[in-house]
């Protein structure tokens, strides 16, 4: 995009976010059909879109973009109900405009093709098309208030509260008697009009004098506050409904105190009622309690609970929400973005290395020339030098979330393709990680969840035989683990099989037809080249290239990818990734005179390798840690195969951990925690065993940071084989 | 506990000689259904000797006002002692029975 101007750069940029804004929307409208924000946001980006591309006289974008418009304010007017159909519509003029836009962008004075022309006709026909067959539907709000039964007594009675008691069944025989709460209610205030009514009324034979039929409903003025009222009924609770409406003069005094809430911070709704003293926390809890019990059905949002229960009047929720959002709101402005250039980035960071190398040089120098006034400076600035490191490591983090959402599209579109019902979850998509490695990991995901769509989730019919809902799920999940990410994507598919897996192989002569298996290194088959189980390739996925380039670009990334699978229950793929491709806190230690880092989020501890404690055994390599079997590595021996062994008087161990993974390094030497610069193997080193990079040491020298990874499987291979003698 | 007078009009009066309290509630209904017969065309209920009614008592009042008023009789009540006007007071319920009350002097004090 080098040859347009900076103004049209901007509008590019702005509509590739609106467009985005909006396809978010649109797939949040197939859940809530009537949520009023979406539709907002949806107008807002063919609204600005239509503006923007009249100050730059791309007319024939102003023509289909007001189209699309005209629509949107119709739904948003209540005039035209929002349904499957329109959604899809609308989904194909979000592409169809970044389409014709993509066009003015790069041929400016060139008018839009025919076909674009074509297309453009097209939608605009489907969209009044839609447009005609369902009009006139009742708006979302009208119908919401139809919904909502105004009480008599809240409209009325301005002044007072209203106090409705349910009393169960068993009241009066655990003792409480209803009469004697109202007497104590009077203490608080003055009680004026009381309305008893018996909704279960039996007939006068039927009914057990013991039993409580009684429901009260009282107007209640009393400047006591919630919590004291709700105080009155406290043991009542178990026995009794309560529900306790505030007077309208109260709801101004609310009004008033939300408006004066500190804008800080985004806080629940729930939080919000609570502070300004409308809602009680034990009314809070009763209501989410009751929220995560209708889980299964539609969980309503607490807002609309509340208004159901009568709890509150809406003016007061409607008030909170509106806080709530004006909050979130300025917080997004006040944490405004920045456009900065990523290259200018990626050269602060590579400063910031070199500052950290120098820092570290100067360290040795102070320490060397025993300059004890110097060292307190010195220590100073190595503080400083780590919080910038983080800071300028921390501008590089993206929340994965965005890439993660970017999937809904593709899981719509290609279910609708194939035929099959599949929802998306998306869990952790607050996971921050490394900017270049968040765009590297796009496509290996992008793989992945296609193949869970294609391969994994099973048509409806099939899912319905297997016992299983129609609906399919995938899953994609992130998390900090040990200073790495891991994302998972999972689906309830019909799982691998790992008979056809292992007959493929040998067909394809990856493994010989006697060798043994274990379930994860079948699975982790699929990794092969060349290997695919599905009988028929589709575009989608099953030709056999894939899963390799899959494990291929991961392992670029100094990550690492497996498989597990149930078959018939679904498949999960995981997939471990640094959080950071350029500085880390690595561990110091020293082998054969050889220095080498450890990542320090991988160390679990260091111990002293002595053979009394921890019973030794040299031939297999592992030792009794605390009785768990641990192979260990000796690094010099691994790495100098050939020096001879010297035993130096004291040996450490140090345990290291990947996933589920643990393993031993013996080390003679430990010399600590280190800022390590992470800096690329050359090309004629890049596949050693046992080395993910290196780093330049204060001294000058270069230090190996050590691929944990590798080392570990490589430690459990040679311990596996004589075990399973033993 | 109750003893009655029926008149040949069909108007049953009755006084309540006890509590009306969850302790007697299963004893006091049977009675007030036993008053519920055909042919009562008025029932009074004379509550001046109860000297303590709950939430039970009451609710047997409330019911077979509701009852009288499904068979087709009238439910009077009649001398309302302190502890019933405490309740009614309590709850605004004399506009409910329609019953003329009659407070004494220095209710509210006792």
């Amino acid at each position: 995009m080098s040859d347009i101007n900076p103004a049209l750069e901007t509008f590019a940029q702005e509509v590739d976010e609106l467009l985005t804004a909006m396809e978010e929307a649109l797939l949040g409208l197939e859940g809530m059909p009537d949520d009023a924000d979406c539709i907002n946001s949806i107008f807002r980006a063919m609204h600005t879109i239509k503006g923007s591309s009249g100050l730059f006289g791309f007319d024939d974008v102003v023509a289909f973009t007001h189209e699309a418009e005209t629509v949107l304010d119709r739904v948003r007017n209540g005039e035209r109900a929002i349904d499957a159909e329109l959604i899809a519509v609308l989904l194909a003029c979000k592409d169809h405009t970044a389409q014709i836009i993509q066009h003015f962008l790069f041929n400016e004075d060139e008018p839009l093709p025919e076909a674009l022309q074509q297309q453009s006709r097209t939608l605009i026909t489907q969209l009044i098309g839609v447009l005609a067959v369902a009009g006139g539907m009742p708006s979302t709000q009208q119908e919401k208030a139809d919904h909502f039964e105004v009480d008599v007594n809240t409209t009325d009675s301005s002044d007072n509260w209203v106090i409705s008691l349910a009393f169960k069944q068993d009241a009066l025989r655990n003792g409480m008697d209803p009469l004697s709460f109202i007497r104590y209610l009077q203490t608080l205030g003055k009680i004026i009009e009381v309305i008893v009514t018996m909704p279960t009324l039996p007939r006068i034979e039927d009914m057990d004098p013991e039993d409580c039929y009684l429901n009260f409903k009282i107007a209640f003025n009393s400047s006591a506050d919630k919590k004291t009222i709700e105080d009155v009924f406290e043991f009542a609770e178990d026995d009794c409904d309560i529900h306790i409406l505030p007077p309208n003069s109260r709801q101004e005094h609310y009004l008033q105190l939300l408006a004066d809430l500190p804008e800080d911070q985004v806080k629940r709704l729930g939080e919000m009622l609570v502070e300004i003293g409308a809602l009680t926390e034990k009314e809070v809890a009763n209501i989410l309690h009751e929220q995560r019990e209708e889980e299964k059905a539609e969980t309503k949002p607490l807002g609309e609970m509340l208004l159901e229960k009568n709890i509150l009047q809406q003016p007061v929720i409607e008030q909170a929400l509106k806080k709530q959002e004006a909050v979130k709101q300025k917080i997004n402005k006040e944490s405004n973005y920045i456009r900065v250039d990523a290259a200018k980035l990626g050269y602060l960071i590579n400063l910031v290395g070199e500052l950290v190398i120098s820092g570290a040089a100067m360290r040795l120098m102070v320490d060397k020339h025993g300059l004890s006034d110097v060292d307190d400076v010195a220590s100073t600035m190595s503080h400083l030098v780590e919080d910038i490191r983080d800071t300028a490591l921390q501008l590089r983090m993206v929340q994965i979330g965005e890439t993660f959402t970017r999937f809904q599209r593709v899981v719509h579109d290609v279910s609708k393709e194939l035929g099959k019902q599949i929802q998306l979850q998306i869990t952790g998509g607050e996971s921050e990680l490394d900017k270049t490695v968040v765009e590297k990991i796009n496509d290996p995901l992008t793989h992945l969840v296609r193949n869970s769509l294609d391969h994994g989730i099973e048509t409806p019919e099939e899912r319905v035989q297997a016992g299983k809902p129609e609906k399919g799920v995938i899953q994609l999940n992130a998390y900090h683990d040990s200073g790495r990410i891991v994302i998972q994507i999972s689906d309830d598919g019909k799982g691998l099989d790992s008979e056809r897996i292992v007959a493929k192989a040998v067909a394809k002569g990856l493994i010989k037809p006697d060798q043994v298996l274990s379930q994860s290194e079948i699975y982790n088959l699929i990794f092969e080249p060349g290997l695919s189980t599905k009988e028929e390739a589709s575009n989608l996925s099953g030709r056999g290239v894939g899963m390799d380039v899959v494990r291929r670009n991961i392992e670029a990334l100094r990550g690492s990818v497996s498989v597990d699978s149930e078959l018939g229950q679904g498949t999960t793929v995981t997939i471990h990734l640094p959080l950071t491709l350029a500085i880390i806190d690595g561990f110091m230690v020293e082998a054969q005179k050889e220095r080498y880092i450890i990542p320090l989020s991988m160390v679990e501890e260091c111990v002293e390798m002595s053979s009394d404690e921890w019973q030794i055994d040299e031939v297999q390599h592992y030792v009794n840690l605390r009785g768990q079997v641990l192979p260990y590595l000796r690094l010099g021996d691994f790495f100098h195969n050939n020096k001879k062994h010297t035993k130096a008087q004291r040996e450490s161990l140090v345990v290291v951990r990947f996933g589920d993974t643990k393993a031993g390094f013996v080390v003679d030497e430990l010399h600590g925690e280190n800022q390590t610069v992470i800096k690329p193997l050359g090309k004629l080193f890049e596949n050693l065993n046992g080395i993910g990079g290196a780093t330049v040491l204060g001294s000058g020298d270069v230090a190996l940071i050590l691929d944990v990874q590798g080392l570990i499987q490589h430690a459990k291979k040679r311990v596996t084989p004589a075990l399973a003698l033993l | 506990m109750t003893a009655k007078a029926k008149k040949n009009d069909g108007t049953l009066c009755v006084p309540i000689m006890d509590d009306m309290t969850i302790y007697n509630a299963q004893s006091l209904k049977e009675t007030l259904l036993g008053y519920c017969v055909p042919g009562t065309r008025e029932l009074q209920l004379d509550l001046s000797a109860v000297t303590e009614i709950d939430s039970a008592g009451l609710q047997l009042l409330l019911l077979l006002k509701a009852e009288a008023h499904k068979r087709g009789f009238t439910l009077c009540l009649l001398r309302h002692s302190a502890a019933v006007l405490e309740v009614f007071e309590l709850l605004k319920l004399g506009t409910y029975f329609g019953d003329p009350i009659v407070f004494p002097a220095n209710w509210k004090k006792a």
